[in-house]
């Protein structure tokens, strides 16, 4: 009989963000925003020092939540906790690995710690997710050993239109890649820069080789459903719920539709008398240098 | 014949792929009606907490409950909490589907640091297999074993329903599968 036992597998890690598909997971501060977020049926909860918008507000550098905060968050909930580590921080990212969190976001939301380089991520046995804003972003995080990829959208704006943006770009290129020939693929892998083999592997099978949800700009739950309809496996919702009027209904309202997408009568309901939305910022309004999708490379 | 995977939240595809290649049609089932006309059901695997709020948002318990009475169900991860009369770690407003008299505990293994792939032992044969933030079967009671990992009882049946605390979807395991399968065709 053999029972050998082999963890934190490139299965085991995109396993995980298998489970979360279909799902929300919710931006939280603290233990007690946490808690609203599991009671509203989030898949899980990302800690982080202060939501997108007030990062965006506040200005300064967004760096690694403090550990205390972290703990707290993992003894008041029983669903999976991320966290974010700032681009290239590798050792932000071990203090989450030692934190025991299920998954680490290396993300722009916070400010970049490496310009250059992203964390080598097959060296952890957590597993960690990426933002991308197009195909080859996409397969450049696999590649360093992402095992689940978000589109970036712009977070801190409840515009979701970086988000449509984003999601529409990397299906779209995976649409394209599958109508090309093996010849053609050689190219495609230069023009993405990206390896041959992984480019190869999305061709055929028309999709990413781990799950793949949107963030950045979803703030209502038509823009949930709307997201799930351009084809995510799962929504990411930042300063949306908790810089809303009603943090509670709009919760669970999100998952509702976001559970829901294809039933616009569910998604009506669930958008009915949840009082004010984020006040939110448009995205042209931005000047390029404070949009944070175009951090990461 | 026809059998469902629910399909409010979690790892569906993965269920219906590997009903398909058993030969069963997979469908996928979010409102009561879509529960008519089923051979059997699968409870897939995904947050058992968000499941369980989501089964309540869409009013399904009552019409799950009286399925999973009568018909052949598999629940795999967060599909065997929701069907276990008996959970330990379950959030205080976390209704279940219930219907199985075992004792299981939820995330027993620990966090996403202690989730693992391994091979499980059946009567008769073994597949790998994986442990995502898995529970734990406490007390089989009446349930029969079917499938032991470290001499620890990880998969049960008692009558219609079948439980694992694994996902064999995620790694292609049909054997549990064929098990829901053979127990529609005895019912047929």
């Amino acid at each position: 009989m053999t029972t050998e036992k082999t963890s934190a597998t490139p299965l085991v890690k995109s396993g995980l963000a298998e489970m979360l598909k279909g799902g929300v997971i919710m931006d939280v501060v603290n233990a007690e925003q946490a808690k609203i977020a599991e009671d509203a049926g989030a898949v899980a909860v990302m800690a982080l020092e202060r939501v997108p918008a007030d990062i965006r507000a506040q200005g300064g550098v967004a760096r690694m939540s403090d550990p205390d905060l972290i703990d707290q968050i993992i003894e008041t909930v029983s669903i999976p906790v991320m966290a974010k580590a700032r681009i290239g921080h590798f050792v932000e990212a071990q203090v989450l690995e030692s934190l025991k969190v299920d998954y680490i976001d290396e993300s722009e939301v916070l400010s970049p710690a490496d310009y250059v380089n992203h964390i080598d991520k097959w060296g952890f046995s957590v597993p960690f997710v990426c933002g991308a804003t197009n195909l080859g972003e996409a397969l450049r995080r696999i590649t360093e050993g992402a095992s689940m990829i978000r589109s970036k959208g712009e977070a801190g704006t409840g515009d979701v239109s970086e988000a449509t943006k984003h999601i529409r770009t990397i299906l779209g290129e995976i649409r394209a890649l599958s109508a090309k020939s093996d010849d053609e693929l050689f190219v495609s892998a230069k023009e993405l820069q990206a390896p041959y083999e992984l480019v190869k592997n999305v061709a055929k099978n028309g999709k990413l080789p781990v799950v793949l949800f949107v963030a950045g700009g979803v703030a209502t739950p038509a823009d949930a459903a709307m997201m799930m309809q351009l084809g995510a496996d799962g929504v990411f919702v930042g300063s949306g719920i908790f810089k809303s009027g009603d943090p509670v209904a709009r919760a669970r309202a999100i998952v509702k539709a976001t559970a829901a997408f294809n039933d616009p009568a569910v998604v009506a309901e669930a958008s009915r008398g949840l009082g004010e939305a984020m006040v939110g910022i448009n995205v042209n309004d931005l000047p390029a240098p404070h949009r944070l999708a175009e951090r990461g490379w | 014949m026809r059998v469902g995977v629910l399909a409010l939240q979690g790892d569906v595809r993965e269920h219906q792929r590997i009903l398909e290649s058993l030969g069963a049609e997979a469908v996928w089932v979010r409102r009561k009606e879509d529960l008519k006309n089923l051979d059997g059901l699968v409870i897939p695997g995904g947050e058992s907490t968000a499941i369980s709020k989501l089964i309540g948002i869409f009013d399904l318990m009552q019409t799950l409950r009286e399925f999973v009475a009568t018909k052949p169900v598999l629940g795999t991860c967060a599909g065997l909490i929701l069907l276990s009369d008996q959970v330990e770690g379950r959030l205080d407003d976390q209704e279940l589907i219930g219907g199985l008299d075992i004792v299981s505990s939820r995330n027993a293994y620990g966090s996403q640091a202690n989730s693992f792939e391994a091979t499980v032992q059946y009567e008769d044969t073994t597949e790998p297999v994986a442990f995502i933030r898995a529970p734990k079967i406490l007390d089989t009671k009446s349930a029969k074993v079917l499938a032991t990992y470290q001499g620890q009882p990880v998969a049960v049946q008692q009558n219609n329903i079948l439980a694992a605390c694994y996902h064999p979807e995620i790694t292609g395991s049909t054997h549990l599968h064929s098990l829901l399968i053979t127990e529609i065709d005895s019912r047929q």
